[in-house]
């Protein structure tokens, strides 16, 4: 017997759809974060999309506004979560550049090891997340131990691993630990070569390279005029990076190159961080020569000598009336600032992050704006990937790295 | 690096262009900063981008700033350009008044302003005139209020009149 087809009947009056409306996030797995694109679909092909950021605004912006300097370390740890040491350092030069404090050498150097560390763990992260999302899970389950030894070296440094409030104005709470050492040792020798097997199962794959090579690309034109800041400017050719622009930390002692790409395209972003990560590699290692080459007491300095913003010794608070006092106004958060208005960036995971901090001499700042790359640059998502087909746009979401707590702040 | 353009010569080319329109000069912490006249925004971004000397064609940053006490122009508009390849950033400020806070779109020059300028939008009311899709980006549609405005305070952390057990207060 044959069934006669029925079509469904729409509603009086409205249009049939040649397009399909598709909701990407806010809760999906490929999206890596809180954040939503709504896709226009004709087929596989994207029309239009339409990107919804803010799923995860906690106002920090605003919560600074009541907070002594040494509490909003904590708000930077979660921005950008994958490097948050980066962040945290990030914040301390900006006091420090409004207060006048001048750290010593050796703690430059030793800021320089922890933020390319973390660097590399946040790079790691981006580049194993491309191949997850065009289906190779291995490598991100191999160096998903790395990622963790260099975790273990920020519990050996501060104590904590993920929102890691890392260090102080000044300098780091405490002077790194043999153990600290000895692990940072241990990933100076092994991760290498765990990241040559790394690039080796992507670079000679096939269908990796069929996947990202002249996918999501940008030219160094758009990329400028969008904004776009690090690993991502780079990949698409302008070798603007602002450790080298606008040095800071002492990274003018350091001997490393800018990797640039060509084109732009995911390919590029992810061989971009790949070279990154084999030039922080180098850095570390310059820098724990200089670490090592201090002798006598200069190899004990870890902070710098500012006794109205860094938390004296207890032993010191328990001895000495000065430092009982600072001890009291810090924790209180009671040191008023001087007034002014500062602007510094440092080269981040995802390009130039930037605090723009403003104090009218009070014991807060004024007025606290986080510069984030991954806020200014997601903009341009909706370009990048209109006509191309949804895959690729999975793959572009993920190598332009995008951290949902960078972007909303 | 080359440092040929000097702070000196931003201010001489400002001055010649736009003359008593330019408020204020200042460098504060090494970046040299100016106060425009508002509604003269985009007439200074289109020539620190467009002159040659200048070439200031990256927009590094755009936020605002709520002054109450400066009456009559509440709310501060701040760009930070950056001149990348003479390296050389700037700060250019704008003032307006709090009913009325009209700012030129800075979009035709920098695509990257568009959600810079609807994050400020978002926060401090600044309207910019001629921004395509001038909505709210962070906070939910729904709000009828700018947050970051110093009207706003934040909960007394000392207040007591509160029982919620919930969160343990």
């Amino acid at each position: 017997m044959m069934v006669e087809q029925v079509n469904i009947h729409l509603p009086e009056g409205s249009i049939e759809k040649q397009t399909t409306t598709l909701n990407l996030g806010p809760t999906h797995p490929a999206t890596h974060g809180v954040f939503q694109n709504i896709l226009e679909m004709d087929g596989e092909r994207i029309i239009k999309a339409d990107s919804t950021v803010g799923y995860i605004h906690r106002a920090f912006e605003k919560l600074a506004e009541r907070r002594p300097l040494n509490q909003i370390t904590t708000l930077t740890d979660r921005l950008n979560y994958c490097s948050a040491p980066l962040n945290n350092m990030g914040w301390h030069l900006t006091c420090e550049k409004l207060l006048g404090v001048k750290t010593p050498k050796r703690v430059d150097y030793l800021r320089v090891i922890i933020m390319e560390l973390s660097r590399i763990s946040d790079h790691l992260i981006c580049n194993s997340i491309v191949g997850v999302d065009t289906g190779a899970y291995t490598g991100f389950l191999y160096v998903m131990q790395y990622r963790e030894l260099v975790y273990e070296i920020y519990e050996e440094v501060c104590g904590s691993r993920l929102t890691t409030n890392m260090g102080r104005i000044g300098g780091f709470e405490r002077n790194f630990s043999a153990v600290a050492f000895q692990k940072i040792e241990k990933f100076l020798e092994e991760f290498p070569k765990v990241w040559k097997e790394f690039e080796n199962l992507f670079n000679r794959n096939r269908i990796f390279i069929e996947r990202t090579v002249g996918t999501g690309a940008i030219s160094a034109e758009r990329a400028l005029n969008y904004g776009f800041t690090g690993p991502n400017l780079r990949a698409a050719g302008v070798d603007y990076d602002v450790r080298v622009h606008s040095p800071y930390s002492s990274y003018e002692d350091f001997d490393f190159i800018i990797p640039v790409g060509t084109t732009g395209d995911n390919n590029d972003r992810f061989q971009v961080r790949n070279e990154e990560i084999w030039q922080s590699l180098s850095i570390i290692r310059q820098a724990y020569q200089k670490v090592q080459s201090f002798k006598g007491t200069e190899a004990d300095v870890y902070h710098a000598d500012a006794p109205e913003y860094y938390l004296p010794a207890k032993a010191d608070v328990y001895t000495k009336m000065e430092a009982l006092i600072y001890h009291f106004k810090i924790v209180m958060g009671e040191t008023e600032i001087p007034a002014g208005e500062v602007y510094q960036s440092i080269e981040g995971g995802n390009g130039e992050l930037g605090f723009y901090l403003i104090s009218d001499g009070g014991r807060t700042p004024y007025r606290l704006h986080f510069r984030r790359p991954c806020f200014i640059y997601y903009q341009a998502y909706s370009e990048i990937v209109k006509d191309t087909m949804l895959s690729d746009a999975i793959v572009t979401l993920s190598s332009l790295n995008l951290i949902a707590g960078e972007m909303d702040a | 690096m080359n440092m040929s353009l000097t702070h000196e010569m931003i201010k001489e080319k400002l001055d010649a262009q736009f003359g008593d329109r330019i408020l204020s000069w200042e460098e504060s912490y090494g970046m040299p900063c100016f106060t425009v006249k508002a509604d003269h925004n985009l007439k200074a971004l289109s020539f620190l981008y467009d002159d040659p000397t200048m070439g200031f064609q990256f927009l590094t940053d755009l936020t605002a700033v709520h002054y109450p006490d400066r009456k009559g122009e509440e709310i501060a508009v701040v760009y930070h350009l950056h001149n990348l390849k003479e390296n050389v950033r700037l700060r250019m400020k704008l003032y307006v008044p709090i009913e009325k806070p009209d700012v030129y779109t800075a979009i035709g020059l920098f695509s990257g302003a568009n959600w810079m300028e609807r994050e400020t939008y978002d926060f401090f009311g600044v309207n910019f005139i001629g921004h395509p899709n001038l909505k709210r980006i962070l906070n939910v549609d729904e709000m009828d209020y700018f947050p970051l405005r110093k009207e706003f305070p934040l909960e007394d952390q000392t207040r007591i009149d509160k029982d919620d057990e919930m969160f343990g207060r």
